[in-house]
C-alpha cells in the first residue's frame, strides 16, 4: 500500500485536517487495509472458521486494576491453541482482553490500539477513560453483522482513570453496548466459575500481589469446571498472561513473576483441590 | 494581450529559496543531540500547546521550525503514514529513514512544482538500540536531506547555535547536562544572549531504555529540575571560559572534547 506513493511523497489526503479517529482515515484512504469481514454471504455459519477465545478476569485494587486471562483457545472439542494472547496494550494507561472468535478479537484489539495512540499524536493528549471505552463500543457495533452470523466477540476494558485515580472496568455486550463494572468482573466461557470465585475473594484492600493472585484463582476456578478454559500448565510452564495498570502506566507481568504466583496456587490446591474457603457469616 | 515575464529557473529557484530562508530565520532555533540515554530534543517554544517536537512511532520523534501550519502537516502527515504502515505490517517496519524519505519527496515536490516553498526545516530522529544506531535526518525546504551525526541545529541562527552547542557537546553525558548545553546553544540566537528557562523551552527525549514508546515529553517540576541539576553541573554562566563546574562528581564529562 504505503509503499505505491505516486513520486514518494505524502499524499494530499494525509495532510488534511480529516478525521481524528484512525479507522475512519483507513476507510476513506485505504480501504483494503481494514478487515472486509462484512462481504461474508449472509446465512452461513462461520463458526468453525476462527477458534474462541474463553475466560478473561479483571478486579480493581486501591490504586489501579488487573486483567488476566487463560491462554487456551478451542475449536469445538479441539485445543487449537495452548498459548495464545489474548490480552493486549490498549495504551498507556489501558488494557484490553478479548473472548470469542479468536481471528475477529485480536484483529479488532489491534485497530483499537492504534486508534487510541493516533488520537493521542494527533491532538496531542489521550482521550479520556469514558472516551476510550465509547470508542471500543462503537468499533463493536461495525461487526454487529458477523456477530448475527455466529462470530461473536466481546472485549474487556480496563484503565486507569487519572482524574479519579482509580482503576475502571468496561465490558461490553456484541452489539456494542457498554456496562461499567464495579470491583470485579469476568467475561467468556468459563465466566460463571471465574465470577463466583471472585466474588468470594474479592476484597476493597488488596495489594497488588494479591489482586494478582485473586485473578489467578479465579482462572483456576473456570478451568476446574469449564473445559475451554486452559488452566496453568505447570509442564509446558504456559501461565496466564497477567496486565496490571496504576499510576505508573500499563504492565504486562513477566513470565517468571506469574509462574511464581501460579506454581504457589497449583501447590496449594494439591493440599485443597477446590481453593481457599470464605468465613461463614 | 500580455506576456508573462521570462523569468529563468536558476533565477526561479534562487528566490524561492531565498523566500523560505527568511520565512525560517524569523523563528527560534531548535536541538537535537544524542545524549547517554538517547536523543534529546529542545526548541525555543513559548506555547504550552502548539508543539514544535511530536512523536511520530514507537521510536521516530519529529522536530520542526519555520511556519507552524506547514509543519503541523507534515506531522500529521507522518503520523498516519507510520500508522498505517505499522498497522499493515508490524510496528518494527515503521522506520525513520522511511519518513524522511517521504518527506523530502514532499517537500522536493512543493518546493519544484508549486510557487510558494513551504518555509519548514524538520528533523526525523529514530533512537537505536545503541548510541551507534542512532538516526538523525535533517530535511530542509527543498527536499534535500542530511544524515547528521550527534549534534544539529536549525532555525535562524543555525550556524551560531550549531557552534556554541559543539563547543559543550558530549555523546556520553547525562540528561542534565546535555539540557545544559541546549540551553546555552539556543541563548545564542540572533548574536543576542538570552537568559532561558523553564517557561520557553519545550523539552522532549526519545528514551533508549524505555517500553514501547520511546517518546517522552519533560516538563513542569521534572524540567525545572533538570535544570537545576544542569547548572549545578555546568556552573550558572552561560560563558563556555568559565566552565570549570565547582560541581560535583561524574561532571568530568565536560572535559571530554567533542
Amino acid at each position: 500500500m504505503s509503499q505505491a506513493f505516486e513520486g514518494g511523497r505524502l499524499p494530499a489526503m494525509y495532510m488534511n485536517p480529516g478525521p481524528a479517529s484512525f479507522t475512519e482515515f483507513l476507510s476513506a484512504v485505504h480501504p483494503d487495509l481494514l478487515p472486509r469481514w462484512q462481504d461474508l454471504p449472509h446465512g452461513t455459519d462461520g463458526r468453525s472458521l476462527t477458534p474462541e477465545a474463553t475466560t478473561i478476569v479483571a478486579l480493581t485494587f486501591p490504586g489501579g486494576v488487573v486483567l488476566a486471562g487463560d491462554r487456551r483457545a478451542t475449536s469445538g472439542t479441539t485445543i487449537a491453541n495452548r498459548d495464545m494472547e489474548k490480552l493486549f496494550r490498549a495504551d498507556e494507561f489501558s488494557a484490553v482482553a478479548i473472548a470469542g472468535a479468536a481471528g475477529i478479537g485480536i484483529e479488532l484489539a489491534r485497530l483499537y490500539q492504534v486508534e487510541l495512540e493516533h488520537y493521542e499524536k494527533r491532538e496531542g493528549r489521550p482521550l479520556s477513560l469514558e472516551g476510550k471505552a465509547n470508542r471500543l463500543a462503537n468499533m463493536l457495533r461495525g461487526n454487529l453483522g458477523l456477530a448475527m452470523q455466529g462470530f461473536v466477540v466481546v472485549p474487556l476494558l480496563v484503565g486507569y482513570d487519572e482524574g479519579r485515580e482509580v482503576g475502571r472496568i468496561f465490558s461490553y455486550d456484541p452489539v456494542g453496548g457498554r456496562y461499567e463494572e464495579h470491583r470485579y468482573h469476568s467475561i467468556g466461557s468459563g465466566s460463571v466459575y471465574a465470577r463466583g470465585s471472585l466474588k468470594k475473594l474479592f476484597t476493597e484492600d488488596l495489594d497488588e500481589r494479591q489482586a494478582v493472585t485473586v485473578a489467578v484463582q479465579a482462572l483456576y476456578d473456570a478451568a476446574d469446571d469449564d473445559s475451554a478454559t486452559g488452566g496453568p500448565d505447570v509442564h509446558r510452564k504456559i501461565y496466564p498472561l497477567v496486565d496490571v495498570v496504576t499510576d505508573d502506566g500499563y504492565r504486562r507481568l513477566a513470565a517468571d513473576e506469574v509462574a511464581a504466583v501460579a506454581e504457589a496456587v497449583v501447590t496449594e490446591r494439591s493440599e485443597r483441590p477446590d481453593g481457599p474457603t470464605a468465613p461463614i457469616g | 494581450m500580455t506576456m508573462p515575464f521570462y523569468v529563468s529557473p536558476e533565477q526561479s529557484m534562487k528566490d524561492k529559496a531565498d523566500y523560505a530562508r527568511k520565512g525560517i530565520a524569523r523563528g527560534r532555533s531548535a536541538v537535537v543531540l544524542q545524549y547517554d540515554g538517547g536523543i534529546l530534543f529542545v526548541a525555543d517554544n513559548m506555547s504550552r500547546t502548539l508543539h514544535k517536537i511530536s512523536e511520530l512511532y514507537d521510536r521516530v520523534a519529529f522536530a520542526a521550525v519555520g511556519r507552524y501550519n506547514e509543519f503541523e502537516n507534515l506531522r500529521l502527515g507522518g503520523v498516519r503514514y507510520a500508522d498505517s504502515h505499522g498497522y499493515a505490517y508490524d510496528r518494527r517496519d515503521v522506520t525513520g529513514r522511511m519518513l524522511a524519505n517521504a518527506y523530502a519527496q514532499t517537500l522536493g515536490t512543493v518546493f519544484s512544482e508549486s510557487n510558494k516553498p513551504w518555509e519548514v526545516e524538520i528533523v526525523v530522529a529514530e533512537v537505536g538500540e545503541d548510541a551507534d544506531s542512532d538516526q538523525i535526518y535533517r530535511i530542509t525546504f527543498d527536499g534535500s536531506v542530511v544524515d547528521e551525526k550527534g549534534l544539529l541545529a536549525m532555525g535562524g541562527s543555525a550556524d551560531a547555535v550549531t557552534t556554541a552547542l559543539k563547543e559543550r557537546f558530549d555523546r556520553d553525558a547525562p540528561l542534565s547536562e546535555a539540557l545544559s548545553a541546549a540551553m546555552h546553544a539556543l541563548a545564542h540566537e540572533n548574536g543576542e544572549r538570552r537568559e532561558l528557562d523553564a517557561a520557553n523551552l519545550e523539552v522532549a527525549v526519545l528514551e533508549r531504555a524505555r517500553e514501547h514508546r520511546k517518546f517522552r515529553r519533560i516538563q513542569g517540576a521534572r524540567l525545572t529540575r533538570l535544570i537545576e541539576q544542569g547548572r549545578g553541573a555546568s556552573g550558572p554562566s552561560s560563558s563556555a571560559a568559565s566552565g570549570a563546574a565547582e560541581g560535583s562528581g561524574d561532571s568530568g564529562a565536560e572535559d571530554a572534547d567533542s
